[in-house]
């Protein structure tokens, strides 16, 4: 599959916004965090700028963004579709939330409780759009919603921990904590997609697809056209394949090994800037992490389309 | 509405596509473009179309692939176009209700004015049918000549699909494929029509007919040449003289 550049940043920066969101909701219905007004302003400013840039990436991908507002009634049956209502309404409790929270220093629990919800459908709805789609075997897989709940908490923890450590000293900085718990569960998880992708037996042949599988070895003679296509375009991507194991240790990497060090040593250092400092950097480690984890989602997925330019199995 | 339509169609209307009959030699991907780039909806985009990259979308494209191997071995032309399925996953997964089957034949179409050109739809098949105009930014697909087949202004032999009718070699046919009488039915029964792609269950409601055997034998052993020293009869005499 070709990978967009829209949705990638899209997933990502909305994941980890959404992410963030949960996070900055959960402490404040745990009473884990102050609700100081100017925390508010940045934390939550931080959270709606991150969803509200994520999603109008998204429309980048539409040919008419113009009707973008259509994509809210097939709630019944599309998860894009869902996905669109679950990020618009999650809008509602979380913007009133940030002005509780900014003009008046309280953060009612049920602005909270919905808000925290509507952060985890909208990633659910943005990992089912891509499970529920059976020609494409890889992204067909149980553990995909998972992935992007899970990326999407770590993301957001560490992001959290970033907005609210400085607060949160001398006492127990706990979104750092959690960070570090979440950061390898996740990658752990993604780890195993990765495993259980690549062991998945081939759903598709090109015999099955043509039906000239009982005649023996079936091959592409020739392409129906000389040029390319907007199929091959969008999903005869091959390139990402071929570094598809370098580009995964470099998603660990960045995604979890370093932004993992760099919040333990953030933890103990006697300088709150420092400790703020080496946060920032952790948070960007993570994002850009993700954002190569995205990148190989998109370029590693076969779909079955290519059975009929060549590809032998899917 | 992207629900399916609650019950069966009460008509499956679709083609049937003879992979023995097939020559490849595209008259029904020209036709094709031919009518639907001036009929339902936008255009039939191309760009760069005598350019060094060229690029257009179409709803019928004829593939060509080579099945079994040595003596056995044969090309088989392969037009793929629209399944029009039962469980179109094309259809649920559009955000936007431009994508719809139609509950009285069972055509999936695209209703271009709801269209926001995000994709999805292409994802969703497994079988490559849908592609994108590249000017218009709505998806396209094969539409069976939904206004052609129900044209009253058109003579009745010419209701037919423009890649049916088209065809020189008769190898796609137009029908109802609910009805086990219809001639459709009844040669997909006859020939041993079969679905692509069966098991992935998206119930597709086009047929093809599988590449009937070759004959015994034939091409199978070389044939030998001429014995250059044969035995017996006036040649044989005058090998022995001769030599």
């Amino acid at each position: 599959m070709h990978p967009t550049f829209s949705i990638l940043l899209f997933t990502t920066l909305a994941g980890t916004g959404y992410g963030l969101l949960f996070v900055l909701c959960v402490g404040l219905l745990l009473g884990l965090l102050p609700t100081d007004p100017r925390l508010g302003l940045i934390a939550m400013g931080a959270t709606l700028v991150m969803i509200t840039a994520g999603l109008l990436c998204s429309l980048g991908h539409l040919r008419r963004p113009e009707r973008a507002w259509r994509a809210f009634s097939q709630w019944r049956s599309s998860w894009l579709s869902r996905e669109g209502v679950a990020a618009v309404l999650t809008f509602i409790p979380a913007g009133l939330l940030t002005v509780f929270w900014v003009a008046a220093g309280a953060a009612p629990w049920p602005l909270g409780l919905l808000a925290a919800i509507g952060a985890v459908v909208t990633v659910l709805c943005t990992g089912m759009i891509y499970q529920s789609l059976a020609p494409i075997p890889r992204w067909h897989h149980p553990l995909t919603t998972p992935v992007y709940l899970c990326l999407s908490l770590a993301t957001g923890l560490v992001l959290a921990a970033l907005l609210t450590g400085s607060w949160l000293t001398p006492s127990l900085p706990w979104p750092h904590v959690a960070a570090l718990l979440a950061l390898p569960v996740a990658w752990l998880v993604k780890w195993q997609w990765w495993q259980r992708t690549d062991a998945g037996m081939p759903t598709a042949t090109i015999g099955s697809a043509t039906g000239l599988g009982k005649l023996g070895r079936v091959s592409l003679l020739e392409s129906p056209h000389t040029g390319s296509n907007y199929l091959l375009n969008e999903m005869g991507y091959r390139v990402g394949r071929k570094h598809a194991a370098k580009l995964r240790r470099i998603a660990v990497v960045l995604g979890a090994a370093v932004p993992w060090l760099l919040l333990a040593v953030a933890l103990f250092t006697p300088s709150p800037a420092f400790a703020v400092f080496l946060t920032l950097l952790a948070a960007l480690a993570a994002v850009a992490g993700t954002l190569v984890e995205r990148w190989l989602f998109f370029a590693e997925a076969k779909h079955m389309m290519t059975l009929y330019y060549g590809e032998q199995t899917v | 509405m992207t629900m399916l339509p609650a019950a069966t169609p009460p008509k499956r209307l679709g083609l049937v596509i003879d992979l023995d009959t097939c020559v490849g030699c595209q008259a029904c991907v020209v036709a094709c473009k031919e009518w639907n780039t001036g009929g339902y909806g936008a255009p039939l985009a191309d760009q760069r179309a005598y350019g060094a990259d060229p690029i257009g979308s179409w709803l019928n494209r004829v593939h060509g692939f080579e099945a079994g191997e040595g003596a056995n071995g044969r090309t088989v032309h392969f037009p793929k176009s629209c399944l029009h399925c039962d469980n179109a996953a094309c259809v649920t997964v559009c955000p936007t209700g431009a994508s719809y089957k139609r509950a009285d034949d069972g055509i999936v179409l695209v209703d271009e004015d709801k269209c926001i050109g995000c994709g999805l739809c292409a994802w969703a098949c497994p079988y490559g049918a849908r592609e994108l105009d590249p000017l218009a930014g709505v998806m396209k697909k094969c539409t069976l000549c939904v206004d052609r087949i129900y044209a009253e202004d058109l003579p009745e032999g010419e209701r037919e699909p423009a890649c049916v009718r088209t065809c020189p070699t008769h190898a796609r046919h137009f029908g109802d494929l609910a009805d086990p009488n219809s001639p459709v039915s009844r040669l997909v029964a006859d020939r041993g029509g079969f679905d692509l792609m069966a098991e992935m269950g998206y119930r597709p409601t086009n047929k093809y007919l599988p590449p009937r055997p070759g004959r015994s034998g034939c091409g199978a052993a070389p044939v030998a040449l001429e014995d250059a020293s044969p035995k017996g009869g006036f040649l044989g005499w005058l090998d022995k003289v001769l030599s």
